[in-house]
Order: C-alpha cells, then structure tokens, then sequence
C-alpha cells in the first residue's frame, strides 16, 4: 500500500475530483480521500493523464474542502478476503462486515472486477434443477449454471418467489443442496431482513453469505456489491467445489446507481439517461455464471429487476433480457386475481430448458408437455381477449372450452402454496389433467406415443 | 514487417482510450501499450500524439509506462488451420489461450491464430511449371483442411510475376516455403502456405456478379417465404427472446454452404460453447460430414472487452472473403451488429464526438454499409465464382424497430426477417413475422424453385401469403363483432390460414425431424395445406357447413406432417394429399347425395 499523500486536489464537479502532479498513478486505481476531521471516502482513477488525474468519489464530494484533503493511492485494486469463514456472514459492497463480527482472516484474497471467462473453458448448463414451482420447473426449467432473472414490479412478490426457490432448489435425484450468496443492492431494511428471517427460518443460514447495500446506504457501493458477491461466489463453486445459487436484488438499483454515476463523468446517454455501456456493465456481472469444464462447483443466478412502471422494455430489464439467458415474468394482473406465485408464462422464457429436459433429466414427454401447454395458453388468452369485448355467450363451444382452461390453468397450474413443492411428476401430470380437457386430436404438439400414455379424456369432463 | 519496433510512451488512459507519444505512428497501426503489453489500434493522429483503442481493459496501466508501435495494421492470418477453430475478436485462438491462461481470458497474451508446428499435406497443383507468369489467385496446390474442406494455396493479393519454384508433394508446417515468385521489378517473393491481410481492406476480386441460386437454409418460412441468395446481404431483428440467435444458428447448421462463419458478437458466451458442443456431434445433410469441419467460431462474448468487439466483425468477414477466393459459398453470421454499433458508440463517446441519434455517431450508417457491402457473389481472380452471404441479427432497445442501427440496416439490406414478439410470446417459432419481413430476391429464388422443384413455387407462395392477409383482416372483424359475424366461406379461410402456420410456418429447431426441411418437402408442406383449404372451399360452396370440415382428423394430421415425415419421405406427404382429398370427395359425393335426396 502506497503511503504517499496529495493534497493537489485541483477541482471537484459532478461527483470527481482531479488531482494535479500525480506520476503514474495506474488507471482503476483505489483512491481514499481523507479529510481535516479524519474522516475518509473511497474512490477509484477513471481517467489517468500525465498532469492529471479524475477520481470518482464513492461517496460523493458534498462538503468536500478541496484546500483541505489528502489523497493516498491504494495500489491495488478492490478485494475481498475469502475462506470457508464467509458461510454464515454478512458484508457491505466492499465485503466488510456488516454483523458485528470481526472481519475475515485469510490469506486468500481476489480482486472483485474478475475477468471474463474464456468461452472455450465453458462447458454447456444442462443439470435440471427442480424449483418445485410448476410455472418454472415445467415450462421455464431452471439448469445448473444459467441466469433466470426474476421480472417484476413494486408490490409484486418477487421476494416470496425467490425465498421459495431458494428453499426447494434441488437437483432431481439429488439431495445436495446450494449454497447462496445473497447481494441486496438498495433496498428497504425490511426487505433484507425478510431475506435474513426467511434463511434463519428455514435452516440454511449456515450455507449463506449475505452483501447487504441498503436504500440508506451510499448508492456508489452498489457499483461493486454484485462483483465482490460474485467474486465470493466463484471462490465457493471453483475452490470449495460447491454448487452456488445468487439471488441478486434488486438490479434496478444498481444500474439506477450506475447512471448517477455515469451521469456526473458526463458519459453521453443513450436511452432514459442510461449510458450506452449499461450493456456491457450488466454482461460482466450476468456472465459470471456457468459452467466451466473441469470443474465440480457451479454458479446459478438469479437476479431481481423490478420493470418501472410495469414496462418491459424500460432499458433495464430489457438489456438484462438481452444478456440473460431468459426470464421469470411476473403479472399484476395475476396478482390482483390473487394468484401466487402469478408467474406469467407467455413473456417468460428459459432458453436453457431445452437441454436440461427430456427423457434422461426429467420425463421423455416433458419437451411437447410443455409445447403443447404453451400452444394451448396463447390460444385461451386470444379467447379470454375476445371474450372480454364480444360477451363470453357469444364464443363457440370450441372457444368455451380454451376460456375454461385459461381459468384452470391460473387457478391450477400458475398457484400453487407459498409452501408447496411440487415435484417435476406432480407439474407434468398436472398439466396432463388440464390438457385432457381437450379432444386428442387438438393437441398437436404432443406425439400419438405420449397421448397412449398419458391421455386421460373424458373422466375430466 | 519493419525489423525496430519503435518506443514511445503512454499519456493518458482514459478507459479503452489511450493517447500516447509515438513518433512516425500511423493511422491504424496496431500497438502494444504498457508493461503487460496490451494490444492496440491507432484510431487518430495529432502531432506526435496518437490515439490507440484498446482491445483489452487497461486497468493498472499508467502514464509514462511504454507504448509500442508494431508497423502493421490490424491483420489476420490467413491458412490452413483455421476451420473448427474458435477465435477472439482478434482472432486469438482461444482454445490454446485457454491452455495458456486457464478458465479466464489473461490480457497481454501474444498467441498466434495459426499452430506453428502442425503439419500439413499439400498437393501442388499439377498444371505449374517453373516460368509460368503467374498472379494473385492462381492455385498453388491445395491442403485437405478438414474432411470436407479443400484448401486451396492461393498467390495472395498482390504479387505477379514469374513462379519460380514450386514445392513438390509432401507435409509442410504453415511457414515452409511453398514457391517462389519473381516480379516485373526481379524481386522473388518466398510464399507459404498463409499470410497476412489488414482487415479492414476488403479483399480484392476480380469483378462483382450477380446472385443466382438461394441459400437453402431448411427453414420453411426463410427459402419458402422469404428466400435468401448466396451473396446476398439479410438482417434478423427482434426484441429479446424472440428467436434471432436459433435462426442463426440454423442457418449454420441447416444451410448449403461449403464454410460457415460465426461471429459471437457482444452476445452469450453459453451459445458459443452450444455450437462448439454440438456441432461436432451434427451432421451436414448435404455431405454427412460432421458440421464442425466447415465451421469457424470467431467470439467476443458479451463481457469481453467492447473495442475489440468492433474489430471481431472484420476479422470474420476476412476469413469470409478468404474462403470465398478459393470458389467457396460462405456464409458468415453475425450476431449482434447492435452490439457491433455500440462499440462504435463506446469509442466515439469516449473521444467526444458529436453523437447524432441515440448517442451514436453520425458515421454509423455508413460505417455500417460498408460492413454489408463485403458480402456478394464474385467472379474470383483464380477459382471461379464464390461469394459471402452476410446474415446479421439486430438487438433494438425495447424491440423498437424505428431505432438507428435497425432503420439503417434496413436501408442496406436485401432480405430481412421481421421477428415478432407476439409470435414469440406464442411459441410460433421461428417468430419471422410475414407481414413486416421482405426479401428482394424471390423472382431470382423462383427460377431455381421452378427448375428443381416445382413450377407451381412462386404462385403457391403468392397464395399462402394472400391466405395470410385475409386472415389477419377477418381476425380484426372477430374482435370487433365475434365470430359468429363470419360466413362459413369466411371461416374456413381462418382454418386454412391456421393450417398455413401450423402446418407450414411453424418448425421447431429443437424437433429431431422437422429440424431441417428439404425444398422437396417445403413443397409438399405448402402444397398440402392450400390444396386442403382449396378442396374445402369448394365444398363450402356447394354448401357443406365448415363445422363438418373443421374437424375432420386429416387436418390435425396436417399440422403433424412436418414432425412425422423427415425430408426423405416426401413421398408419404403426397400419399397423404391424396387420402385428403378422398376424403373430400367422399363427401363431395355424400353431400350431392343428401341434396339429392
Ligand atoms: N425455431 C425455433 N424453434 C424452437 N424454439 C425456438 C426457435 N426460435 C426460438 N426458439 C426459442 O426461443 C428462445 C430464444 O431464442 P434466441 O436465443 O434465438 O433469441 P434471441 O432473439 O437471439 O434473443 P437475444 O437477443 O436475447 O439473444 C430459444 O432459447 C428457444 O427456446
Ligand atoms: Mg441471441
């Protein structure tokens, strides 16, 4: 550690300050700037020149004295400390701790930026991993590796959902289970604490590391939260061989601070005020997950983007949906029917799911299950559409019939108890039972092979 | 290659752009920054000042640390070995990267694209004799690259003159000699069996042509509907989700060409390492060799460094133009030239250039032009003719079509596949909207269609489209006034339109049979869903009620066809027409009867 102090801070605007006469100082460098008080900040070179150097301030330069700081270049980039010892604990962005407890001790510390993962290392996801959530599990299969993200909106229980996934998760015929690593990035203290309470409830504190950015807490934090989570994560799945599942909440937040952020570096924007590499921003923290040949542990993710304003093509989702490999969606029109988990299928997608399904890793009928369900669905809602301006008296006896299996499957398949882990057979058969409803011969998508087998008409009506 | 590199020093690191001190740089010269030695480009001169992108993160680096400039703009390299490969947007390899550095991608590395020490075979071409005036293009000798793919040793691009040696027969490793070749000047250049070439320079051919025959991909709704032509220039746009990324790759599994490019740009890294797992496991349904001989991977995922995203491109369209020298029909696929356009919008932003529409900059249109216009079909200077076809997916924010880099594309391209989110949101895959999607190419496809398959293409495809239309305008009647509005007529124009998607559009890349759909069956598919909706509507109209023709079990049958018939049973789909339209005529004859009676 450099301990080397300037006090040629030469101005300060829009959350930088330039310091003058600097010799090389390196780019991405850690800076900590402390004041006459003793008082310090944190901050990071973004721009290196000869002359000059621009530090962004973590915590912002309100009430800074330019005339009265000292600026000490750290040398080395952000780490974290890691040892088996971060089970259990709780860590602000910068992976200190935020339970009371002494910090980690360990020799082994990484740098959180990480770098990217050779695609020739990769190995393709396909371990099914059953969430018992049938809206999941059977058409939206979550694998080991990928990154599902939860779409959702304020007041919708994106929290519940990814309590309950992290509470059933496990692979088919398998008892191992995950561990988490948990990173909240701005939210509420009750929303942590329900996270906190729902691990101490069902048992699996012990297998959990916690980040923790509250809305209170300084927003620049949030920028390296997810990297020093993550970077906990990969030493847990490729050191410790486990198999990690991220819950990451809320990514709203965070590209929320990396537009104050942006914007006070005067980055050009390009939509809503985000800058142009919100993009690539998001990749380097989604495409920290998979699967790498060779190696036991493996990283799932699944991150919580709440849409403003219920709009899916806000930049935010819709460059997470670019990058992830699919997406949970969540409706409030499902929600005010009082339907949980209200899932809605039509826009949520796992692209994933079509390795991880089928004869060896699920059911051999699951792939056209879950087709056909999907063709039936779209179907229902194009009638519950027409039937909502035309009167349902007005439909065909063809069309009642869709509008009763749009009512059957939210009612049946879509809810299903906070509590309720459903095995992949109990979501397939189910589906069974609401596909029976319909003559044979509509169900195109399923092969005469699995209508012998599981086709069970008539008894239903 | 200049002997000296020459010094300078670094000044400035501003991200991905560093200014440095560099006397007698030049433009676009590539440059190694730094202690660690990271690879660069010359993107503008001022003074003794230039300005480098880097191709990989610059963090650590500091002012005063060395620059260096290496003489030569950013190239590749151009020989055997490089089919099946997987390479950076600088085309590191990166399976020997990955041998070198491990799980993650180590910056500063210096690997070659081409294995030094791998020996080849080569044949020298028996029509040579020493003496012989020779020029770019002319076929040295060829090496087997991969079982499928001959490589031919070409003069490169600009040497002519006298061959004064040839090698004989007999395993050689890239950098042996191969020939010699004296120019007018005396000069005798020493020619192995690669060499360089700038990438931004398209390479030279001897005269542009026409497109002739389309690139039959196996898609339904792409050779039917909406056709591609070898050469030609095609766009996929669609929001997220929608399906860009599987029609491209069926493009490079399905579709008759010799060589496949694949440019993994600012996307996945998962579906790269899907192509790289399976298709050494796929086989070519024109050879039946296996996919990964006539198939180059060139990846910059998505969380690797931006700049050298924007160079990815170029570097594939170089192998393209390679290949196509040789004679050979490419197809190169690029996904996603939005992510292409936002490295240019990254490194315009960062040396404060006036951004025009949505932060790009204005050269963006043009910039993009001319990236499309490297594809075509040529007459080569030495192999005949070959060609580039250029398929590139669009990512719009928020699916927004009228956004810049998807309104520009439009400009430039000649096929363009529309994907729809409502399709996708329905599970109509491929999501290619027919209304919103266009090909400039279906007179030109309809010659090929009408020579080897039927003479009928052309009108049975106008049909299907204007089948099409009525339905979308007859679905806007039902939701204003309910169904019950429609005449029967009416009706079973919605049946015939629904078998037509069904049926014919719809293919599941995920469905073993339907995968891949011959022309022949395309046909037969086509054929059988409008000679169902034309039998049936003759019934209508002497009278018999659609209910009775809705469900009949032939149509869920129907819509089965493309799943239960793979492209060698086309003879079973025709059989099946005929049992269809007995029993039409059965009831043509029952209804005559009844009103008879
Ligand atoms: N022809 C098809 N057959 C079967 N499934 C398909 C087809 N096309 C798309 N899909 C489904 O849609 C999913 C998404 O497709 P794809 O990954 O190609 O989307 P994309 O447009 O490339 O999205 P992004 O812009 O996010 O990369 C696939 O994983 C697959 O499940
Ligand atoms: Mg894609």
């Amino acid at each position: 550690m450099s301990i080397k102090e300037y006090r040629t801070a030469s101005r300060a605007h829009g959350g930088l300050i330039a310091v003058r006469d600097t010799p090389g100082v390196a780019f991405g460098d850690r800076v900590r700037i402390t004041d006459s008080a003793g008082d310090t900040r944190d901050g990071q070179v973004i721009r290196a020149a000869d002359e000059e150097v621009l530090i962004l301030v973590f915590e912002g330069i309100e009430d800074l004295d330019l005339e009265d700081i000292w600026v000490r270049f750290l040398d080395e980039p952000v780490e974290i400390a890691l040892s088996p010892e971060i089970l259990g604990r709780e860590f602000n962005g910068l992976g200190e701790p935020r339970d009371g407890r002494p910090p980690v001790l360990s020799n082994i510390r990484r740098p959180v930026g990480g770098s990217a993962i050779n695609p020739a290392a990769r190995t393709y996801p396909r371990e099914f991993i059953q969430t018992g959530v049938s809206t999941i599990d059977g058409l939206n299969s979550l694998v080991r590796g990928q990154k599902l993200p939860i779409f959702s909106g304020s007041g919708l229980p994106h929290n519940r959902l990814a309590a309950q996934i992290v509470r059933q998760a496990k692979l088919k015929d398998e008892d191992t289970s995950f561990s988490i690593v948990f990173a909240a990035m701005g939210v509420s203290y009750a929303d942590a604490k329900f996270f906190r309470d729902e691990f101490a409830n069902s048992g699996v504190l012990r297998n959990v590391v916690m980040f923790v950015n509250l809305a209170d807490d300084p927003p620049v934090e949030r920028l390296t939260l997810p990297r020093t989570a993550l970077t906990a994560a990969e030493y847990l799945a490729y050191d410790l061989d486990r198999h990690v599942l991220v819950v990451m909440t809320d990514m709203t937040y965070y590209a929320e601070a990396l537009r104050e952020v942006a914007t006070a570096k005067g980055d050009v924007p390009a939509r809503k005020g985000y800058p142009g590499y919100l993009y690539s921003d998001l990749a380097e923290i989604y495409e920290r997950c998979g699967r790498i040949h060779e190696r036991h542990g493996s990283i799932t993710m699944m991150p919580v983007v709440s849409m403003p304003s219920d709009d899916i093509t806000h930049p935010i989702p819709d460059l997470t949906g670019y990058i992830t490999e699919g997406q949970i969606v969540l409706s409030r029109e499902l929600q005010n029917q009082g339907i949980y988990p209200p899932v809605h299928i039509s826009p949520s997608l796992s692209r994933l799911m079509k390795d991880g399904i089928g004869k060896d890793d699920t059911r051999e009928d699951h792939p056209h299950v879950a087709a056909q369900l999907y063709a039936l669905y779209a179907r229902a809602l194009e009638t519950r559409n027409l039937a909502s301006i035309i009167g349902a008296d007005e439909l065909s006896e063809r069309d009642r019939r869709y509008l009763k299996f749009a009512d059957d499957f939210d009612k049946r398949f879509v809810a299903q108890d906070e509590a309720e882990d459903r095995s992949i057979d109990a979501t397939l058969n189910l589906a069974w039972d609401l596909m029976s409803a319909f003559p044979r011969e509509m169900l195109t998508r399923l092969s005469e092979t699995e209508l012998a087998k599981y086709y069970r008409a008539a008894e239903s009506e | 290659m200049p002997d000296k590199h020459r010094t300078g020093t670094v000044r400035d690191i501003n991200g991905p752009i560093v200014t440095i001190d560099l006397p007698g740089v030049r433009s676009g010269e590539q440059v190694r920054i730094g202690e660690i030695g990271l690879v660069g480009e010359v993107i503008s001169l001022s003074g003794q000042q230039a300005v480098v992108q880097t191709y990989e993160g610059t963090d650590g680096v500091r002012p005063g640390e060395p620059a260096m400039g290496l003489g030569w703009p950013l190239s590749v390299e151009l020989g055997p070995g490089l089919m099946g490969g997987i390479f950076d947007g600088v085309q590191r390899p990166l399976s020997k990267i990955a041998l070198q550095s491990g799980d993650y991608i180590a910056r500063g590395l210096d690997v070659p694209a081409l294995d030094r020490s791998k020996q080849w075979e080569f044949e020298p071409s028996h029509d040579l004799e020493p003496g012989q005036a020779v020029g770019p293009g002319t076929v040295l000798g060829t090496v087997q690259e991969t079982e499928v793919v001959v490589h031919k040793v070409l003069v490169p691009p600009g040497i002519q003159g006298e061959l004064e040696e040839v090698a004989p027969a007999g395993e050689y490793d890239i950098e042996s000699t191969i020939a010699h070749v004296r120019d007018a000047k005396g000069t005798s250049h020493r020619l192995s069996l690669y060499h360089r070439w700038p990438v931004r320079r398209p390479r030279p051919y001897h005269q542009r042509d026409d497109g002739v025959s389309p690139l039959i991909t196996g898609q339904r709704v792409i050779d039917t509907f909406f056709p591609q032509l070898k050469g030609g220039k095609g766009a996929v746009p669609g929001p997220f989700g929608a399906g860009k990324t599987v029609v491209q790759q069926q493009i490079a599994r399905w579709s008759n060409a010799d060589i496949v490019i694949y440019v993994g740009c600012g996307e996945r890294g998962n579906e790269l390492v899907d192509v790289l797992e399976s298709f050494p496991k796929l086989e070519d349904p024109y050879s039946g060799r296996k996919l990964m001989e006539r198939t180059l991977l060139v990846a910059n995922t998505s969380n690797m460094p931006v700049v050298a995203r924007e160079a990815s491109v170029y570097v594939g369209l170089t192998m393209a133009e390679y290949y196509r020298d040789m004679g050979y029909d490419v197809v190169m696929l690029a996904d996603s030239t939005s992510r292409w356009a936002e490295a240019l919008r990254e490194v315009s932003g960062r040396l404060g250039q006036m951004p025009v529409e949505e932060g790009y900059p204005a050269y963006l249109s043009s910039r993009l032009a001319a990236v499309y216009e490297r594809a075509g079909r040529v007459e080569t200077h030495g192999a005949g003719s070959g060609s580039v076809t250029l398929i590139g997916a669009v990512s719009p924010p928020g699916g927004d079509f009228s956004e810049p880099v998807t309104s520009h594309t439009k400009d430039i391209i000649e096929t363009f596949w529309a994907l729809s989110k409502e399709l996708a949101d329905a599970r109509h895959y491929p999501s290619i909207d027919w209304v919103t999607s266009f090909s400039g190419h279906v007179h030109t496809a309809a010659e090929w269609w009408h020579e080897e398959v039927d003479r009928r293409w052309e009108q049975r495809r106008t049909e299907a489209l204007a089948l099409l239309a009525r339905d979308a305008e007859l679905s806007r009647i039902v939701n204003l006034v309910g169904p019950e509005a429609l005449s029967d007529a009416q009706r079973w124009q919605l049946e015939g339109a629904a078998l037509i998607k069904e049926g014919v559009l719809q293919q599941s890349a995920l469905d073993d049979v339907d995968t891949f759909c011959s022309p022949d069956k395309q046909f037969a598919l086509l054929d059988l869903a409008l000679s169902i909706y034309d039998k049936g509507m003759a019934l209508i109209e002497i009278g018999v009620p659609v209910s009775e023709l809705a469900d009949m079990p032939q149509l869920a049958k129907a819509r089965r066809c493309k799943s239960m018939y793979n492209s060698d049973q086309v003879a079973e789909i025709r059989t099946f027409a005929q049992e269809v339209e007995q029993a039409f005529e059965g009831i043509r004859l029952e209804y005559a009867k009844q009103s008879v009676d």
